[in-house]
């Protein structure tokens, strides 16, 4: 919630003195309000207004950090509604549960999958963020050991669960350089539970089952000036809760409500008999607003197809998605099969390669850096030119792969086949492949036979 | 402490497409709210799953699919039934593949005959879509409509350089037409103008805006349907008010992660689990953007996404 340069005057002192370099307190506003410079630099600013302007500028969702060193992650900081209106800004936490009244070995066997769960994506790596230990068995002694057991065997940051505060402050004393997530401050346990959060710093969840149950808890974190903190509403059902997050969401981004603008967490492993279902409504929670969601298990076939939704719903709407630059080879190529060049576009790149895996002809594709834009942009933007092209060629080290020297191009840049042909050394020829990629199968065969 | 729940002023309401003849019609849109959100107003229609036909045996599909359909495979009449009394299917999605004058170049009176034979079998509403160039598609949805008369078919696709035909025999038979643009909210509102212009109701028009699955582009068509809904509802935007619909199951059982086995990519744990999950997960992102109607494949996806869809908007 960005204040403008008028409401930042109004709460200067309005003497300009020009201590902090400007020669009025009005451009000084203005220049705070671009973001050019830091409130510091008026020695003059009473402490009221200083709070008030530092809470302004801060985000309608207040950033979370959960853990420590390089597993920790940030949740919330969220400006917007609709990814096309801006981004959303830190992507949503995977977390995955374990009961403690699980074995030592089933334990073991959950950490070492969590741990071990990792993809390479369009040139992000995609990962498990945290580990989630709910103190089922309601035994205080067992909780404890498996929390440092688990903590013994992993980085991830860890949200421990409990409905024994005695047992959750203790941890909180011993694992604090970790920055465990606590679960959770009610009304009951509210005193109590700021107490820990500021003995420890460790960040912190409000547990309510309404909006009202969440305001009265989150008014008295702010009083003692807890930030890092996470709601968590409802009552584990899906519908209520989609509802649940699109009123908090909506109430802290639209109607400014700070009591609201904390990052959430949600529970499909507790609204699911399965886990097909499970990954289904954790889906939900990746497109409206779960902060954290919290997963039953880390089998891969439910795992990987979140992992990627994610990544697709929090890429950035202004930043088109890039593929790395290098030679794809696409179903084992040999020597003499076809080289196609494409730009790295995300999608261009999983479009064109798809048609090329559909039509089982081996190939080589080519990808060329031409910052994220598609082939026809690109070509207008001046970044995929013949000289451009060849000089990529030369570079990416095909003439040693290949005994062809003919290149597949794009159908919407045909124009580009003479002049590419004269700046390629000796020897290479220029075909135009289809305008379409649901041509590209067709033509592919056609070309090889 | 109270608290006053924010809430959307919608001043725009999507159209009602009625999808089916006399027997079997079922209104498609009418939402008076963003997708799911009826808390806020009222979704008078749920979303509708249609499930896909083939005009002739699919290649290349994974064995664990397979299997729910091989039985049918030769014959869209008994695959049609087989959708709609085994598995519950709502409307029914012909994909005339065999059109194409490179997988088998099938005559539009051909095509058009499979239409009826599939049309008059089942209780339920036909959706078609064509495969190959907009010529061929053109000359055969033309003779589709005219055999199926009356019928409220709808009938895929025109495009911005390809309506006139389609969207003339639409009108002249009393079908309904797809408009297809390519995630592109300027290109869907123009082609929705060209059609208007040209005589059709606003209420024979739905709006592909073309999908992709997870991993895909989906946050492409993600947005471009949320653009949409967004003009539709709150800005009142006429021309984005149609109802949607996704092609879905084509673009999702196209992709690697559906298809390749465990033991080549033990990474990716259990296939059949994971192509549902690619499956359900890709239509649940296409129906909260928005979508009022998408083509599915895999029974047990279908399934899911019904249980989803009764429990958000039950």
């Amino acid at each position: 919630m960005a204040l403008s340069g008028l409401e930042i005057f109004k709460k200067l002192p309005k003497t300009n003195c020009k201590d902090c370099g400007f020669p009025t307190c009005l451009a000084f506003a203005m220049q705070l309000a671009a973001g050019k410079v830091e409130l510091d630099k008026c020695p003059h600013v009473s402490e009221e207004a200083k709070s008030e302007l530092e809470e302004a500028s801060q985000p309608p969702i207040l950033k979370v950090e959960i853990g420590n060193g390089d597993d920790a992650f940030v949740v919330g900081e969220e400006n917007v509604l609709f990814r096309h209106d801006r981004t959303f800004v830190n992507q949503n936490a995977f977390a995955v549960n374990i009961d403690d009244s699980l074995s030592d070995g089933e334990i073991e066997k959950v950490i070492k999958k969590v741990n071990e769960t990792e993809y390479e994506r369009v040139g992000q790596i995609l990962k498990v963020d945290a580990i989630c230990i709910n103190n089922k068995s309601k035994d205080a002694g067992k909780f404890k050991d498996i929390v440092k057991k688990v903590s013994s065997l992993t980085l991830k940051p860890l949200v421990l669960m409990s409905g024994d505060l005695q047992v959750l402050g203790d941890l909180a004393g011993e694992l604090k350089d970790k920055k465990p997530l606590l679960h959770a401050a009610t009304k009951e346990n509210m005193d109590d539970f700021i107490k820990i959060s500021k003995d420890t710093g460790c960040p912190i969840v409000v547990r309510g089952e309404t909006f009202e149950d969440i305001l009265s808890l989150t008014e008295k974190i702010r009083e003692n000036g807890i930030k890092n903190a996470v709601i968590d509403i409802g009552k584990r059902d899906l519908k209520e809760d989609f509802f649940n997050q699109i009123i908090l969401r909506t109430a802290a981004i639209k109607k400014k409500n700070r009591l609201f603008g904390y990052p959430t967490i949600v529970f499909p492993n507790e609204m699911a008999e399965d886990s097909l279902t499970e990954a289904l409504i954790a889906s939900i929670f990746v497109s409206k607003y779960g902060s954290i969601i919290v997963l039953s298990n880390a089998e891969a076939e439910n795992i990987y197809p979140l992992l990627v939704y994610r990544q697709n719903i929090y890429t950035d709407p202004r930043q088109p998605m890039q593929v790395e630059q290098k030679i794809y080879e696409i179903g084992n190529p040999d020597e003499n099969s076809p080289v196609l060049i494409t730009t790295n576009f995300s999608l261009t790149y999983f479009i064109i390669s798809g048609e090329i895996e559909n039509s089982r002809v081996p190939c080589w594709l080519l990808v060329m850096d031409v910052e994220g834009q598609s082939v026809l942009t690109a070509w207008a933007a001046g970044k995929f030119i013949p000289e451009l092209i060849a000089q990529y060629i030369k570079k990416s080290g095909i003439e040693e792969k290949v005994k062809t020297r003919k290149l597949i191009i794009p159908g919407y840049v045909a124009q580009l086949q003479g002049e590419l042909e004269d700046e390629l050394e000796e020897g290479w020829s220029i075909i135009v492949g289809p305008r379409e990629a649901g041509e590209v199968p067709k033509f592919l065969k056609e070309y090889v036979s | 402490m109270s608290f006053q729940i924010p809430k959307n002023q919608y001043s725009g309401t999507i159209s009602t497409v009625t999808l089916g003849d006399n027997k079997s019609g079922i209104p498609v849109g009418g939402d008076k709210a963003l997708p799911f959100y009826n808390f806020e107003g009222e979704i008078p229609n749920k979303p509708i799953i249609a499930m896909e036909v083939y005009d002739s045996k699919p290649e290349k599909w994974p064995e664990y699919l397979e299997k729910y359909f091989k039985d049918v495979f030769d014959d869209p009449v008994k695959w049609a039934k087989k959708c709609v009394n085994d598995y519950g299917a709502e409307a029914i999605c012909l994909q005339l593949k065999s059109i194409n004058p490179d997988s088998g170049d099938m005559s539009p009176d051909k095509a058009a005959e499979i239409v009826k034979k599939v049309r008059e079998a089942v209780d339920k509403p036909i959706i078609v879509y064509g495969d190959g160039p907009m010529e061929k598609i053109s000359d055969v949805m033309k003779k589709v409509s005219e055999v199926n008369q009356d019928s409220n078919i709808l009938i895929g696709w025109i495009e911005e350089d390809h309506y006139k035909t389609v969207a003339a025999a639409c009108m002249g038979y009393n079908n309904n037409v797809i408009s297809v643009n390519s995630m592109d909210v300027n290109i869907a509102k123009q082609l929705n103008i060209l059609l208007t212009q040209l005589g059709l109701p606003p209420e024979r028009i739905v709006m592909d805006p073309s999908t992709a699955s997870i991993g895909y582009g989906i946050e492409y068509c993600y947005s471009s349907m949320e653009r949409l809904k967004i003009a539709a509802l709150l800005q009142d935007d006429k021309m984005t008010q149609m109802p949607l619909i996704v092609n879905l199951a084509p673009q999702v059982w196209k992709v690697k992660e559906a298809k390749e086995s465990e033991e080549d990519y033990p990474e990716w744990g259990n296939l059949e689990q994971r192509g549902i999950n690619w499956e359900s997960i890709s239509a649940m992102s296409t129906l909260i953007s928005g979508t009022n109607i998408v083509v599915m494949r895999h029974p047990k996806a279908i399934e899911l996404i019904n249980k989803m869809i009764n429990k958000l908007l039950g």
